[in-house]
């Protein structure tokens, strides 16, 4: 990265809620995380999604205080907070698995942290009412956390967090312990909470299907270091590298050459029309969405597309109601295709001989770096 | 607001300061337990090699091996052997009437189980010397069991101040020893194991042999030892139950300091006792033990 | 599990239920027919002659079991509040922090419960014998053997007691707690003060508790380190059985009982307290 862009990053990171340089973490000889530069905006929904052990928490715990970078600068809205302990900062954390206090009732949870700061008990106990209204438990006050449901207790840990008025509230992993029906119910009271209160969201997921549909804008962070930032339209079209392309959504990675500007060689040969920035004899890696790719009979190719076409065979197919899910065996590797379902499409049983094709402007070519998942 | 920017070198302080942290609050215990309890230990050492002086004191020059050698004279072996044999009657004895309770015990619904448990953590607390004056209340010359067995014409019980008295004050002491960690084992036990074992054409008696017993091992082990040891060098039951006359080797410790006045040998066999108890724990630890 | 319980049949089970009775029968017989006695009107210790409090009145106004009883109430208060200072401490050092010297020091804090009380007796009649005498030839310090003797012995053996229930209690509590507090703008202290001690508290009253009996119940230790007029009530109560038994004794021992059993079921009230592990 440049001097210019690094001082650009100054220049705008005082209205950012969350301004993070150079920051590294090591424990031990382990780098937990490695150089990140992240700025997340006032009032975004933001994501740091990564497989276990990738660097996220450990991010999201270095915001929180829990954990102080080895070097770098981490900012909260303009101010140096890097080494500040976690009681000093204007952040509140939902935990993974919540951490109530198990000795204390609903509204005692609620109205500790007010307690700590000094609040007087009366001050206290009625602004933790009120939000513990906000997230629908009004009633529950008098309730222990055992005494709780699953969901129940996420609101509890959501209402102790907002009550104190956080700048920017860190969320780990807070839907994770949650089953399916519930925590689509979360996803979408959680994503209108955050927009009625208009501050910032950071939240730690290692489920990528949670976080495209949550976020303003998602970081992708594998093996310590911070991949790429940016919507989820953005990762999903247009990944930097094999690894965001395969984390994210499903998709089809063939391994190429590059020829030129706008060809690349597959492995058998095969030239394919695909624009790429890279220098000829790169190794690449092709990322082709299964929805991406239409199927057909061997030729039945239209003529703009025998550029982005390859010949295959039917392995297996799947019915999913909505769509079929071929697996097209090329000379060298299987593929995924998907296809919607109609009363009139045509099926293509196993064995059958098949084309495939695509538009160019859905192919995407990555680097291929050593990554994989 | 002063805040200083991260760097290795803070990172590095606080680490040393939060180790500091560490050790000062050990720290109270810590030199505690090295002036009243280590310190206490190396002079127990050094005593067993110093040399008894004529009037019973202890000369604490011309360190020797004497005390050591003596520890072969018969009647210090005879005492060793009959701790050791006592020690491990009572150490059978225990384990044979404490798995099948455990076992039992470990099959019980949760309720009955833990109500079970509290009646066997009564005896575990309940001061250890009263449990045996009890016994000698038990079997003194007219006492209740030498009526009873009068009464149905096996006539008197004489085994008071015999070694049989001792190892039944010594069973009834430290058998709940033997229950609590073995009840422990089998009941984490994971009892589909079982199931699978007899699912797989086992009968009763192999599945315990070739899978609940040795999975209860760690509980077997821990409990032998937690009962073994106290039993070796005990002191209040011989004293109580067996009269002093037939010594072991807690008596003969407590003899040399506190009546014949060789500190020395009652050192050396003190080590030696401390010795076999370190390498007992050590065995229990590396079995797969975790708490005592 | 029901399964397994149901294939246990016939005589195995049987066997198994009988077995059950005769240990319970084996442990409760003997304290049954003590406190049976202890309020028998006869000077010979196992017959029964008669109802009577006698021997609990004698045990009333016998001066020197009352002196007795009082060094020992004493001496366990003492050594039970400092023991359960320094062993949560210690616990808290060994489960919280890592610091230089650490498997030293829980090597050593596992020491005093696996040594056999005939040894540490004697450890700790050398060491104040030859403290004592360095004393006086060195400063000129005048101290014999005494409570404090007996306190400071009992104190090394529970420091040991106490940090292995309270480390159970503090193992088994979420470290997440004690950082939600302080994101909660809670300071080191009142983190401590207001989630840490409330949730081990269990643990350091079961451990007080554990530390109460033992100090209660040591006779070998103490009868080592006692001086004159420092001699506990199981140390006294142990010389009178050495002379032979009277009702008095049965007396004296159905009350040390009575004690134990109170403090067994006060510290597995303690455990269960919210939800607590036991060891």
């Amino acid at each position: 990265m440049g001097e210019e862009n690094e001082a650009g990053d100054v220049a705008s990171s005082a209205d950012a809620a969350v301004t993070i340089t150079g920051v590294t973490k090591r424990f031990g000889d382990v780098v937990a995380v490695d150089n990140v530069n992240l700025e997340i905006a006032d009032g975004e929904f933001f994501a740091m999604l990564g497989p276990s052990g990738c660097g996220k928490t450990t991010t999201l715990r270095m915001i929180a205080g829990l954990e102080f970078p080895t070097e770098g600068s981490l900012k909260i809205f303009g101010d140096e907070v890097g080494t500040l302990p976690p009681n000093k900062r204007p952040v509140n954390t939902v935990f993974q698995n919540y951490a109530l206090f198990p000795h204390m009732n609903v509204l005692d949870n609620v109205a500790f942290g007010l307690k700590m700061q000094g609040a007087s008990k009366s001050e206290a106990a009625s602004a933790a009412s009120e939000m513990i209204s906000l997230v629908q438990l009004g009633g529950m006050e008098k309730r222990k956390p055992s005494q709780l449901s699953g969901g129940q207790q996420q609101r509890v840990a959501l209402a102790r967090a907002l009550v104190n008025k956080p700048k920017v509230l860190l969320l780990d992993e807070p839907l994770g312990a949650l089953d399916l029906k519930l925590r689509q119910e979360m996803q979408t009271e959680l994503k209108s909470l955050q927009r009625e209160l208009g501050v910032s969201f950071v939240f730690v997921t290692h489920d990528q299907e949670e976080a495209l549909t949550m976020s303003d804008r998602i970081a992708v962070m594998h093996e310590g270091k911070l991949l790429q930032v940016g919507s989820a339209e953005e990762l999903y079209d247009r990944p930097v590298n094999r690894f965001v392309a395969d984390f994210i959504g499903q998709t089809n990675l063939i391994d190429a050459t590059v020829a030129d500007a706008d060809m690349i060689v597959l492995a058998n040969g095969t030239k394919i029309m695909a624009p790429n920035p890279h220098l000829a004899g790169t190794k690449v890696a092709m990322s082709l969405r299964p929805e991406s790719i239409s199927i057909g009979a061997s030729d039945d190719i239209p003529e703009e597309f025998q550029a982005t076409s390859l010949q295959g065979e039917v392995s297996n197919v799947v019915y999913l109601g909505h769509s079929h899910v071929y697996t097209v065996e090329v000379d060298w590797m299987p593929l995924e295709v998907r296809t919607n379902a109609t009363p009139t499409s045509q099926v293509y049983k196993p064995g059958s001989q098949v084309a495939i094709w695509w538009d160019r402007r859905s192919d995407w070519v990555v680097p291929d770096e050593g990554f994989s998942s | 607001m002063t805040t200083v920017l991260a760097t290795p070198e803070l990172e590095a302080t606080n680490e040393r300061q939060k180790r500091r942290r560490g050790f000062f609050l050990a720290l109270p215990a810590y030199i505690y337990l090295s002036l009243f309890f280590a310190l206490p230990l190396l002079i127990v050492v050094v005593y067993s090699f110093a040399t008894r002086t004529r009037s019973g004191g202890t000369a604490l020059e011309e360190w020797n091996l004497e005390s050591y050698r003596k520890l072969g004279e018969p009647i210090v072996t005879d005492i060793l052997l009959r701790s050791l044999t006592l020690a491990i009657i009572t150490t059978v004895i225990c384990l044979v009437l404490a798995y099948p309770f455990s076992y039992f015990l470990a099959t019980r619904r949760e309720l009955t189980r833990n109500i079970m448990l509290v009646f066997v953590m009564i005896p575990f607390w309940s001061n250890f010397l009263v449990r045996n004056y009890a016994w000698r209340v038990l079997l003194g010359n007219d006492g209740p069991v030498s009526q009873l067995t009068e009464g149905i014409g096996l006539g008197e019980t004489t085994i008071l101040f015999t070694p049989t008295a001792i190892v039944l004050g010594l069973v009834y002491g430290f058998l709940p020893f033997m229950i609590l960690p073995m009840y422990a084992a089998i009941e984490r036990m994971d009892w589909s194991l079982l199931e699978a074992s007899r699912d797989l054409g086992a009968s009763g008696f192999q599945t315990f042999r070739k899978v609940t017993f040795p999975l209860s091992l760690p509980g077997v082990i821990a409990g032998s030892i937690l009962v073994f040891i106290p039993s070796l060098g005990a002191y209040v039951t011989p004293q109580i139950l067996g009269g002093g006359k037939k010594t072991m080797l807690g008596s003969y410790i407590v003899t040399q300091f506190l009546t014949a006045r060789n500190w020395p040998v009652g050192a050396a066999v003190s080590t030696v006792l401390m010795f076999v108890m370190l390498m007992a724990t050590l065995i229990y630890f590396r079995k797969g033990g975790r708490t005592l | 599990m029901s399964t397994t319980q149901k294939e246990l049949r016939g005589a195995s089970r049987w066997a198994l239920s009988l077995n059950a009775v005769l240990v319970y029968a084996f442990f409760y017989a003997p304290i049954a027919l003590l406190v049976l006695y202890s309020f028998s009107d006869d000077d010979l210790v196992g017959r029964w002659g008669g109802f009577t409090l006698d021997w609990y009145r004698a045990f009333g106004q016998n001066d020197e079991v009352q002196n007795a009883l009082g060094v020992s109430v004493r001496v366990a208060i003492i050594s039970t509040l400092i023991s359960v200072v320094l062993g949560t401490m210690a616990a808290l050092a060994l489960e919280r922090f890592r610091f230089r010297g650490q498997r030293v020091f829980d090597a050593l804090l596992y020491l005093p419960v696996i040594v056999p009380d005939v040894t540490m007796a004697v450890m700790m009649l050398l060491f104040f014998t030859q403290g004592i005498s360095l004393l006086d030839s060195i400063f000129g310090i005048q101290l014999s053997k005494g409570i404090a003797t007996v306190a400071l012995s009992h104190i090394a053996f529970s420091i040991s007691f106490v940090s292995i229930v309270v480390r159970a209690r503090l193992s088994g509590m979420n470290e997440k707690l004690e950082e939600a507090a302080q994101d909660l703008y809670a300071s080191k202290w009142q983190t401590f003060r207001h989630i840490t001690l409330p949730l081990i508290a269990p643990g350091v009253i079961g451990g007080g508790l554990l530390a109460l009996t033992l100090s209660l119940d040591d006779v070998v230790i103490t009868q080592f380190v006692a001086g004159p007029g420092s001699t506990t009530l199981p140390v006294y109560v142990f010389g009178l059985i050495r002379r032979g038994v009277s009702p008095l004794i049965n007396a004296v021992s159905v009350v040390m009982l009575a004690a134990s059993i109170l403090l067994v079921l006060l510290s597995s009230l303690a455990q269960r307290a919210r939800g607590g592990q036991a060891t």
